[in-house]
């Protein structure tokens, strides 16, 4: 009876203590590809260095190095002579597939906008990997884009970072091992689509309230899963002591919560292992924020839209938070009324400052460098000295940064992801155009060469297809 | 055209936008971009009393009030801001500061006599934050609202005035799907309800069941004198407005116009317009499933005049960057200027916009 008593004491344990089985993981693999030796490029590196008539080697889907070294037998030789090498461009803050081209009614799956906290709902269920907008982002140089929900919530679910390639299914584009984000929203939007049902939260103190109370849950979630994860830790440590009916019993009187998955996103976030991507316009809602964050414990991770946080740069870096960014938007409501250009030349300023710019458009996606461009240009016109090397971060580094990536990604460094866009010329001009795009050291994009572009089954046989 | 040389441009047009209450200004070293589709030349200008009185090689020996070395930068004619609602629109989400749309009037009648002009504010501050950036004017555009005619604009000047509007008066017809659908239910009774609105044009009759008789003058008036933008993106639509504009005698200018090159033989030899979104490129739409990104290219080849639109207001600005894009994907240079400068002026009936003696200076 006692060995039966331990062997089910050692069962409960062992079931207590597995961890969940990651749902819907990543299924993605990069295919075997070619190595290539880029020759004589100019390459903006994404972490701040410009190295001029320069060689990089990828091979075996990374970047092998950079300068000289050793080649692979058979490695295809591209003459980069006059052409431009940057890390692949990261956008934090996209739509496509869940509110995808065409822009018909039955495809608009960005906002669960039913409740004003929906922390439960994953933005990866709704992307249609056919979306014609990925292949186009792919010819911008887009390698690698955060899908996140909508903002009608004050917690609109979980983002996923995707691979610009094509796949039948979200799975097979999941970034592997990237974290998910958790997009929370400010101002008008949430208190805007529930104040108009006569429902919470109708008031910006509403909102507040409303994410206070949420965490407040998460807090008491967490706790009962750590008290429980300690039970079956002294649990297990007592059946080393051979007492198994007392752990046995110990164990059946401890069920393990009940697992919420709205509860489940947001501690997740709390643990830091949820990165908080936070819309918000306004400076003085920001700083709120942050101060919430201090009071249960969270990181803020990157505030997007940010249309006043050159109000709060300092600020900003202090808390090592990012600020996406767009380059001239403006005056669309009035939380966006004291938009200025040099909002993300500013953000970038102080020390430890993280700009980043974010499209939340199917056509700034694809021209993520113009923009980056345009906020150079007005950094500089204010009298900062941005050269290009630096405003590359904007859409390369700092990005993967805010997304938890940049260990893999975000820069042109020996070990890292061969995500890599070869450019006609410096990409800081309005006439810049890929002509490679490389993801995992695969080509999946060539100038002039619509046999190679991902065609999504939507775009067979119509107009244009892979035409552009 | 990159985006440093934009910007020079750029500071170039701000040389000249600058309100400068000398009698006399002499720009000296300009690379005069006259806005015709000439390449651009070392020029002077010589401006009095707001006239351009030179424009040769070298005028330095000149006396003026005010004298700017333009040091080479480009100087264009002031720049075409596209059909926007500039100080129609303040804020685009606080509605009772947006006046561009005639909404819920409960009634069934089309109004083009709904004239958006009325509703215009120089003070908003969307003017002079599109000025500074270089732009000169703008197509005011009465918004689509719940109307298949949506009203009624014209060319605004953004020069601060009340009534600085100018140019033919313009009406909106919008024959898209989306409107369509709102109306009649599909395309096909839209078009039915069309044919019998300009019907009513010609016979006279006062017992006018979709139009009221204020409506009725206001298209015979048009019919004649004005313009009328008719919003289409697909193939078809289109073809269709070229028809009906043949049929009734419309000056017709297409906005939208996503697939376009598809029809261009057409759309050349009608001699129609077309107002496009270069960076349109993606199936946004059953409308558009063509949209291609050399679209401007393709239509200007065929012989079509194209100008730009980018589909915003308060970031109209941003124009320049639509022109940029039309240029890297096969619109000449040259031409490109010329459409964000002289061209709008030209085709809705506003005054001449060159840099050349006689002109008047225009911002």
């Amino acid at each position: 009876m006692r060995n039966i008593i331990c062997v089910l004491a050692t069962l409960l344990i062992s079931v207590a203590a597995r961890a969940q089985p990651e749902a819907f993981p990543s299924t993605y693999a990069a295919p075997a590809a070619q190595p290539v030796l880029f020759k004589n490029a100019t390459i903006l590196t994404g972490d701040g260095r410009r190295l001029d008539e320069t060689d990089l080697y990828i091979a075996e889907g990374q970047i092998q190095w950079v300068g000289e070294g050793e080649l692979a037998p058979g490695a295809t030789e591209v003459d980069a002579s006059g052409q431009w090498i940057t890390p692949g461009l990261i956008d934090v803050h996209s739509h496509l597939g869940v509110y995808p081209s065409p822009g018909v009614a039955a495809h608009s799956d960005g906002n669960e906008a039913t409740a004003p906290v929906t922390a439960e709902v994953w933005a990866e269920h709704s992307v249609w990997p056919q979306d014609p907008g990925f292949s186009r982002a792919l010819a911008g140089g887009v390698t690698a884009m955060q899908i996140l929900p909508g903002s009608a919530n004050l917690f609109g679910g979980r983002g996923v970072t995707l691979k610009n390639v094509p796949s039948i299914s979200y799975q097979g584009m999941k970034f592997p091992d990237a974290p998910h984000g958790l997009k929370m929203a400010c101002g008008e939007n949430p208190k805007r689509v529930y104040g108009g049902r006569t429902q919470a939260p109708s008031t910006r103190m509403g909102n507040v309230a409303a994410y206070r109370s949420a965490w407040i849950r998460a807090q008491r979630y967490q706790a009962d899963w750590d008290r429980y994860n300690q039970a079956v830790k002294d649990a297990a440590a007592a059946a080393d002591d051979s007492s198994g009916a007392s752990v046995a019993s110990a164990l059946l009187t401890n069920t393990p919560p009940r697992r919420n998955l709205e509860l489940d996103t947001l501690a997740g976030a709390l643990r830091g292992d949820i990165l908080v991507h936070m819309h918000c316009y306004r400076a003085d809602e920001m700083l709120t924020i942050l101060d919430m964050a201090k009071e249960f414990g969270y990181r803020v991770g990157t505030f997007h839209h940010g249309v006043e946080a050159y109000k709060i740069a300092d600020e900003l870096a202090a808390n090592d938070v990012c600020g996406a960014l767009w380059a001239d938007w403006w005056g669309f409501k009035i939380e966006a009324y004291d938009g200025i250009q040099e909002n993300i030349a500013l953000v970038d300023r102080p020390a430890g400052g993280c700009a980043i710019v974010h499209s939340d458009s199917d056509e700034g996606i694809q021209r993520l460098n113009q923009e980056a461009a345009k906020a150079m240009l007005r950094g500089n016109r204010a009298g900062l000295d941005i050269p290009p090397e630096r405003a590359i971060s904007w859409i390369t580094y700092n990005a993967a940064k805010s997304l938890g990536v940049h260990e893999q990604t975000g820069s042109i460094e020996s070990g890292k992801m061969a995500d890599v866009v070869l450019w006609n010329q410096d990409p800081f001009s309005v006439y810049a155009k890929p002509l490679q795009v490389y993801i995992d050291g695969v080509l999946w994009y060539e100038q002039d060469n619509p046999s190679l572009s991902p065609q999504s089954d939507f775009e067979l046989g119509q107009l244009m297809g892979a035409a552009q | 055209m990159n985006i440093k040389r934009l910007l020079f441009a750029l500071l170039g047009l701000l040389l000249l936008a600058s309100p400068s209450h000398a009698a006399s200004l002499l720009i000296t070293n300009g690379t005069v971009f006259t806005g015709d589709d000439a390449p651009p030349r070392q020029l002077d200008i010589l401006i009095e009393d707001g006239l351009i009185e030179a424009v040769a090689s070298d005028l330095s020996a000149t006396e003026a009030d005010q004298v700017i070395d333009a040091a080479g930068r480009p100087v264009t004619p002031a720049m075409f801001a596209g059909i926007t609602a500039a100080g129609l629109s303040e804020i685009g989400m606080v509605y009772e500061a947006v006046d561009s749309r005639l909404n819920d009037l409960y009634t069934g009648l089309m109004h083009p006599e709904f004239d958006v002009r009325k509703a215009y504010n120089p003070l908003s501050s969307v003017v002079p934050v599109t000025r500074i950036e270089g732009y000169g004017y703008s197509l005011l555009m009465a918004a689509s609202g719940d109307r298949t005619i949506s009203g009624q604009g014209s060319l605004v000047r953004f020069n601060g005035g009340f009534d600085s509007f100018e140019g033919k008066t313009a009406v909106y017809i919008n024959v898209d799907g989306y409107s369509g659908n709102k109306i009649g239910g599909s395309r096909a009774a839209h078009w039915m309800l069309l044919e019998s609105t300009f019907g009513e044009l010609s016979v006279d009759d006062e017992d006018l069941t979709l139009i009221s008789p204020a409506g009725k003058a206001t298209l015979k008036a048009l019919r004649r004198d004005g313009l009328f933008v008719f919003h289409a993106n697909r193939a078809s639509d289109i073809l269709q407005v070229l028809a009906f504009s043949r049929r009734h005698k419309l000056n017709a200018v297409i906005h939208g116009g996503q697939e376009a090159w598809i029809v261009r033989e057409a759309v050349a030899a009608s001699g129609t317009p077309v107002v496009i979104n270069a960076l349109d490129n993606l199936p946004g739409s059953f409308d558009g499933l063509g949209a291609r990104l050399d679209n401007a290219a393709l239509l200007y080849e065929a012989g079509i005049t194209v100008l730009f639109t980018s589909g915003e207001t308060h970031n109209a600005r941003k124009l320049r960057q639509v022109a940029g894009n039309a240029v890297a994907n096969g619109l000449p240079y040259e031409v490109a200027i010329e459409v964000m400068t002289s061209l709008p002026a030209e085709i809705f009936g506003g005054k001449p916009r060159m840099i050349a003696p006689g002109y008047a200076l225009m911002w």
